[in-house]
């Protein structure tokens, strides 16, 4: 099979960009979306041209680095699939495809399709993580936790991170990945001490990296490659309003020194 | 940072604005509706409701100065929230709407604005009664009795603003939109403050549904019932004749000179 792509391309972020369209050669139909980028590639290569920049790494679905927008919806026409997963056999023998870099102020672009996706560490940083001495390994049932708690927090924290939902979000609001987050950590009882802390510091620097608000629209949960709910926008909604309402605390007493 | 400001300058907190105003807002879209469907029943009901509000002045401007603070609010969270929205996005897609999303949900600031540009009107229309925009004439001449007294004649208002095609047009127009507001508003403002999990989201979502269906079969009756000649008919007639003596010139028609 053969595609014709309409693909983006930008030398960097302070040349304008325009789409190009490229003529794949001939195709297998079992090879990945990035497989085929890899066999168009070399083609450009060949012919002397600049090859198209694109992220990937893991290739099985796991890392969260594979990005692109393809024909208008993050990680392609699947739902709960990554880009690398995606695979030719979904697009018909002359099929024309557009394919796009995430696009938000928060992720500026870096060349061709491939963007800058630091904010998400940097909200990561401020509280992503819980404050702990790691030690020796403990008992793995001495911090009971209620089975439901258990199943919400693992189906957050399958959040690889990619930021699809920024790019499909009509806002580019960073709040689907944002609130999985503040939740996986939230649900359990070893996030409970910064439970607070944490929900606030992450919000506050979702805010600072210029990622828009919420408006329930729903097209983050439609292409997360890990099919996070829109639920956990709404948990986190609730951490946030009582952390609020509670701003910070005071030290009351040198509480190391005892 | 006191609270107030720590709620404005976070988008969150801005959005727990929206939605604490937006459902301020409900509420007095449902009490309204229910006053306004008094209509059905004879002139006297509605008439002596409308009096009995007039009658509380500080009742009424409380509650005038209470729904002033949360449009405001709503106004201001809804077109700062979208300002932020817009520059998170500098350069957008080749084509396409944003995947999986509602009409609803997308055009939000636009059906909220329309709905403002109504709101105006139909203050000018019926409180204000500016005797230019309702294509009838001057309303504040509409006088009737209750009690021995007289008082303003809001049914007559009502079977007459309503017999003229573009005032119905645009009432129609600004319901259909605020039903597709509330369709999605309603539903998200759960979201917003943090009441949602995998039972409930359904069920909200069926709240929304069914309130804005009836939020919208409620305002529109009211027009579409009078337009249609179904209400007041007989009424309107008697009271366009008054209406019309009261404002003629008074060499024309003498009874306007008894009138006033
Ligand atoms: C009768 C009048 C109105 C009612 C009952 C109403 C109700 C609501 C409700 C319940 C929400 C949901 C809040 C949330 O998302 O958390 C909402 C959202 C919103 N409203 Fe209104 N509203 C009204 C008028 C307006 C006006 C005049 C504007 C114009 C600027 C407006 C703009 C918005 C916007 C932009 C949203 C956010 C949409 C979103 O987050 O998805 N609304 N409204
Ligand atoms: S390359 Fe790792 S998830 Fe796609």
């Amino acid at each position: 099979m053969k595609v014709f792509l309409k693909v983006w391309r930008q030398k960097n972020r302070n040349t304008p960009g325009t789409f190009k369209t490229y003529t794949s050669p001939e195709l297998n139909e079992n090879m990945s979306f990035l497989e085929m980028l890899d066999v168009v590639n070399e083609d450009l290569a060949n012919n002397g041209e600049e090859p198209i920049a694109f992220d990937h790494d893991c290739r099985e679905g796991i890392c969260g680095t594979c990005s692109l927008v393809i024909d208008g919806k993050p990680h392609g026409p699947h739902r709960g699939v990554a880009t690398c997963q995606t695979y030719m056999r979904s697009f018909k023998n002359g099929d024309e495809i557009v394919v796009e870099p995430f696009r938000a102020k928060a992720f500026p672009l870096i060349k061709d399709l491939v963007c800058d996706r630091k904010s998400f560490d940097r909200i990561q940083q401020v509280g992503g993580f819980i404050t702990v001495r790691t030690g020796a390994a403990p008992d793995a049932n001495s911090i009971p936790v209620p089975k439901e708690n258990a199943d919400l927090a693992m189906d957050a924290a399958q959040c690889i991170g990619c930021g699809a939902c920024v790019a499909a979000c009509k806002n580019a609001s960073a709040m689907l990945f944002v609130a999985a987050k503040v939740s996986h950590l939230g649900l359990m009882p070893q996030g409970q001490p910064e439970r607070y802390k944490r929900v606030k510091a992450m919000v506050t620097q979702m805010d600072e990296e210029g990622f828009g608000a919420c408006t329930v629209t729903g097209s983050c949960e439609a292409v997360c490659p890990k099919e996070i709910s829109l639920d956990f926008i709404a948990r986190m909604n609730r951490d946030y309003a009582v952390a609020l309402l509670k701003g910070d605390a005071k030290a009351a007493t040198s509480g190391g020194a005892g | 940072m006191n609270l107030c400001q720590r709620i404005w300058n976070s988008s969150l907190g801005k959005k727990y604005v929206m939605a604490l105003t937006g459902a301020a807002l409900f509420a007095f879209v449902v009490g309204h509706l229910v006053g306004n469907l008094q209509v059905f029943g004879p002139p006297e009901l509605i008439n002596t409701y409308a009096h009995f509000l007039k009658s509380k002045p500080a009742l009424l401007w409380s509650a005038r100065l209470g729904l002033l603070v949360m449009v405001t609010l709503h106004i201001a969270s809804a077109v700062t929230l979208s300002a932020m929205n817009k520059a998170a996005r500098p350069e957008p897609y080749a084509g396409k709407a944003a995947y999986g999303s509602t009409a609803q949900s997308r055009y939000m600031l636009v059906s909220g604005l329309v709905i403002l540009a109504f709101v105006l009107y139909h203050l000018a229309h019926f409180t204000v009664m500016l005797p230019g925009i309702n294509g009838v004439g001057d309303f504040s001449k509409l006088t009737t009795t209750l009690e021995g007294h007289a008082v303003p004649d809001a049914y007559a208002m009502m079977v007459l603003g309503f017999q003229v095609w573009w005032v119905v047009l645009f009432y129609l127009v600004a319901q259909g939109l605020l039903f597709a507001h509330l369709g999605h508003g309603l539903a998200s403002m759960f979201q917003s403050l943090g009441f949602r999990d995998h039972t409930w989201w359904p069920r909200i979502q069926c709240f929304a549904t069914l309130a804005s269906i009836a939020i919208f079969v409620g305002y529109a009756a009211i027009p579409l019932g009078i337009f249609t000649r179904v209400v007041g008919v007989d009424y309107a007639e008697q009271k366009k004749f008054e209406l019309r003596d009261a404002t003629l010139m008074p060499e024309k028609a003498p009874a306007a000179k008894e009138a006033k």
